[in-house]
């Protein structure tokens, strides 16, 4: 049978081997965490006070700003400082620090059954929970699940493609909590109106498609579809692509192509805030990377610090590159001292061999890289105009539709740094239509 | 053949006497002086003065609603050639000039991490700074460089722009290329200046950055004129009110606020 998927993509080497079979461990408590306020639209200010005393699950930042999510504490303990400090998106923002009290003491938190929640209780929670897209981009979700008017969601597909190499926390999650990731797709139909469910899993994760075809039966209007093993097969349009046979809009969203994409990880998070009322302060992380003692998969509270993470997780050889999420989106980091996010799926050490860019060289036009890209872009004129600072050229050649999946970079045999000159050229333009509207 | 030339004659007196008396009646008020000026504009029409070209800056100078000044590309002498046209000074501070507001080259501020990306100030800051342990300083990759339409700016052996003070113009174009914001006008005849941006507090300062400003107030103490003044972590010189006395800059234990006129700077550091 011919698998579904998208066109364009690269097949990098999977490297998940080291974690794949690690089952989700508990990382131990942190002595202290760093939340940042803005995790997911506009940044919250800030509810607690230097010297308060805080709970784990208690609300610690919110904003009136729609596009924003809360954010919540993920230890018990005080707030020591709120201040500016290095976080993995490559920026300094505020953050609220607290230090533990060891304790993990708790909100008061009582779960729900889904019968008993409307589609705006459910928006309801989803915003107080303060979820966000957990695959890394760190959308808020009560905004994503209310379309535009006019437009309705038809299908939700959940992505637990993960095609992202060496990240494992959506497969872990995928086979050891397929129950939950039902009930989470259920809730998300009921909250979006839409009638079919999908879970697109790439075809060399047998296990997730076995265990979540195991959870889905009974359940009609929900299908665990593989797809192709194909990088970035998880990419919101690609995975569209892939299961609906339909393209989103250049400029548009999921929702025009009736599509809502949930990440594995989100969808396990709203189980956990329907079920138990519980806030997003703890997600799994892949900590992975040849100079690491014990690569494995975490359940982390947010705000714990890479370093700390790093030293549980023993690093016994040199260091080139700490990366925040996989080796193609992920950022690489200038200093350990950063924090995990709502949207940090991995943290991948490298050693210094592995890290070595290579020096760049002259574009040779040879197109790999426009075969390569799945938004059928043209990555080596776009590097062009966006070096010159040619930007009406690099918008009218639609750079702002570039998704910084890094095919392009990825396939080119001269090493040129696209992604980081499209980067460039998206920020440009968008800030330049905003300054137009 | 007589009554040819008469008639073609007495047409070209007639046609002569309408064109006379046209001119007359449709003269155009040339001011001797715009024209002058315009003489002395470079003619390129480029409008980065915000007049509609070189004629349009001309006339608006003669009106007086330009300074004599306002073209960047022309420079100083130029501006004071215009100014002597008219029988007026340049005002001090129409004549700018680009400073670097940072002294934090790679060997003052500590690398957390090797940036290997695009050779790009913008690209670097949206990647931690470029691994630059200060996140207000200048981040050395020279964005200001290529944008200087004049050559006044050249990277230096400490991955810090070098500005020549004979080629600037003050045009600004730097200004808007650093992400930074490291870079900005300051009217030309001010010799005294900080060289710092950091508004972080004193001790984050020392962690990351060998000279950076530590907001010790030691400047505001000895200025005379009160010109200087230490707010949000950072010592600002008012430049409307310094002399160039230089003593803040004789006094800063960091040795950030620069005396241009003093010779130990002269040569080294400052462009």
């Amino acid at each position: 049978m011919k698998l579904r998927t998208f066109f364009g993509g690269v097949h990098p080497a999977p490297a998940k081997e080291r974690t794949k079979n690690s089952p989700i461990a508990t990382a131990p408590l942190p002595s202290r965490v760093v939340i940042p306020l803005a995790q997911g639209g506009a940044p919250c200010k800030p509810l607690v006070q230097v010297g308060d005393e805080v709970l784990a699950g208690q609300k610690i930042g919110d904003s009136e700003a729609f596009v924003s999510a809360p954010v919540h504490a993920s230890v018990s303990g005080r707030v020591a400082a709120i201040e500016s400090v290095p976080c993995p998106t490559g920026k300094n923002a505020v953050a609220v620090i607290i230090d533990s009290d060891g304790q993990d003491k708790w909100m008061d938190t009582s779960g729900s059954s889904l019968a008993d929640l409307t589609a705006t209780d459910i928006k309801d929670l989803i915003r107080e929970a303060g979820l966000v897209g957990m695959g890394g981009a760190m959308f808020p979700t009560h905004v994503k699940v209310s379309p535009p008017s006019g437009k309705s969601f038809e299908a939700v597909i959940i992505n637990g493609a993960e095609c992202e190499p060496y990240l494992t926390c959506d497969y872990r999650l995928m086979v050891e909590e397929p129950e939950e990731i039902i009930f989470g797709l259920r809730a998300w139909l009921k909250v979006t109106g839409a009638q079919t469910g999908y879970i697109g899993i790439e075809d060399n994760k047998p296990e997730a498609v076995a265990s979540l075809t195991a959870a889905a039966a009974g359940e009609k209007n929900i299908r665990v579809i593989p797809v192709a093993t194909k990088y970035p097969q998880g990419s919101e349009k690609q995975l569209i692509a892939a299961i609906l046979g339909r393209e989103v809009p250049s400029d548009g969203l999921p929702v025009d192509a009736g599509a809502l994409v949930q990440n594995i990880g989100t969808t396990y998070a709203l189980a956990q805030a329907i079920k138990l009322g519980k806030p997003l302060v703890e997600r799994v992380v892949t900590v992975t990377g040849t100079p690491l003692k014990k690569s494995c998969n975490l359940k982390v509270r947010v705000g714990t610090l890479f370093s700390d993470l790093l030293s549980y997780c023993q690093v016994s050889s040199a260091v080139g590159q700490l990366i925040s999420g996989g080796p193609l989106m992920g950022i690489a980091q200038s200093v350990p001292e950063v924090p995990v996010l709502k949207g940090t799926s991995g943290i991948l050490v490298l050693t210094p061999e592995e890290a070595e860019v290579p020096p760049e060289r002259a574009c040779i036009r040879c197109g790999r890289c426009v075969d390569a890209c799945p938004i059928r872009l043209v990555p080596t004129l776009l590097d062009q105009y966006c070096r010159l600072d040619m930007w009406e050229q690099a918008e009218k050649w639609h750079v702002a539709d570039c998704i910084e999946c890094g095919c392009c970079a990825y396939v080119c045999p001269s090493k040129r740094h696209l992604v980081a000159a499209l980067r460039l050229g998206k920020a440009e333009v968008l800030a330049r239509r905003r300054q137009r509207k | 053949m007589i009554a040819a030339v008469w008639g073609l004659g007495g047409l070209g007196l007639l046609f002569g006497l309408l064109l006379g008396i046209a001119a007359r009646i449709f003269a155009v008020n040339k001011d001797s002086k715009a024209e002058e000026i315009l003489e002395l504009l470079p003619g390129a029409n480029c409008g980065a003065c915000g007049f509609p070209g070189c004629s349009g800056l001309a006339a608006a100078i003669v009106r007086g609603e330009a300074s004599p000044a306002a073209c960047t590309v022309c420079g100083s002498d130029a501006a004071e050639t215009i100014a002597q046209i008219l029988g007026i000074e340049v005002a001090a501070e129409d004549c700018q000039i680009a400073r670097l507001i940072c002294r934090g080259g790679d060997s003052q501020v500590g690398l957390q991490a090797d940036y290997a990306g695009l050779n790009d100030c913008r690209s670097a800051k949206a990647f931690g700074f470029g691994g630059k342990a200060c996140t207000f300083g200048c981040l050395g990759l020279g964005n200001c460089a290529r944008a200087c339409p004049f050559g006044a700016i050249s990277m230096g052996s400490d991955s810090l722009p070098r500005i020549d003070r004979e080629l600037c113009t003050g045009c600004g174009v730097c200004v808007a290329a650093c992400p930074q914001s490291v870079l900005e006008l300051v009217p030309k005849p001010n010799r005294v200046f900080v060289a710092c941006s950091s508004t972080a507090p004193g001790r984050k300062v020392r962690q990351v950055c060998k000279v950076g400003c530590i907001a010790c107030r030691i400047c505001e103490k000895v200025c005379e004129p009160e010109a200087i003044k230490v707010e949000n972590n950072i010592a600002r010189i008012d430049y409307s009110k310094c002399n160039n006395c230089g003593r803040c800059a004789e006094k800063c234990p960091r040795g950030i606020i620069i005396n241009e006129l003093a010779d130990q700077y002269s040569a080294s550091a400052v462009g």
